[in-house]
């Protein structure tokens, strides 16, 4: 019920979130995050901590799975080098309310942004690069999720 | 123990990992930080400005006041960038 996948290949969206739908009803909710062309933009280049990146997001799924008792939870995040238009990330939960669904999904999403290892490298069509700086706006989103926060 | 760097840690460095004995008088993250920073300068490039770095000790995340005397990986990085 829980998938949790690191991979280098593109994803099937439709493929996942069937496979969801067919986990026992409610509702499904998903995000797809694509890579945005702004700037110019040729690359994203997606870094990884090889022996903790996969660990985390499992870790993510997990807590996840049981806080909002999900009937089903499936995380695809993607590495290596992106270009626009290009998915690079997948989170889709299933559960038997539409509101458990919808803030798992969320949350998942949020806390993907700031707790797995993973470093963005941008490529530009003149040559130049530059490594994604995280947003205090990120933060203050995964923020919202953690328990004792309220 | 076994150093690990990533992202433009890892390219200022210019290598993503390197097998070393740290001195005993380095016990934590902040000390490993600050005598791997004397090694070249590229190290003193990438490792100078501690408020850049975070770091993982045996594959989970880590203050820079951690231990890191027991460690076999310590892993030394940007904020991490996901999604």
């Amino acid at each position: 019920m829980i998938r949790v996948s690191l991979q280098a290949e593109p994803f099937d969206a439709g493929a996942e979130l069937a496979r969801l739908d067919a986990s026992g009803g409610g509702g499904v909710a998903s995000f797809t995050g694509i890579v945005r062309g702004d700037g110019g933009l040729v690359e994203l280049m997606l870094e990884h901590h090889p022996g903790m990146t996969l660990a985390m997001m499992e870790a993510l799924a997990n807590d996840a799975a049981e806080r909002w008792a999900l009937s089903g939870l499936t995380i695809i995040h993607r590495h290596g080098p992106l270009g626009p238009g290009a998915p690079i990330v997948f989170v889709a939960t299933a559960a038997k309310h539409r509101t458990a669904a919808l803030e798992a999904c969320a949350s998942l999403i949020d806390r993907l942004k700031t707790q797995a290892p993973f470093w963005k490298r941008e490529t530009f069509a003149d040559g130049r690069q530059t490594w994604v700086e995280p947003r205090a706006s990120d933060d203050a989103a995964a923020a919202r999720w953690l328990r004792d926060g309220g | 123990m076994d150093i690990l760097y990533f992202a433009w840690v890892r390219e200022r460095i210019g290598i993503d990992h390197e097998e070393l004995d740290p001195p005993a008088d380095v016990t934590d993250v902040r000390g490993l930080i600050a005598w791997l920073a004397t090694r070249s300068p590229g190290h003193e490039s990438a490792l100078m400005d501690i408020t850049c770095l975070r770091a993982a000790v045996d594959q989970k995340f880590a203050d820079l006041d951690a231990p890191i005397r027991d460690a076999r990986e310590v892993a030394i990085f940007p904020p991490v960038t996901g999604g």
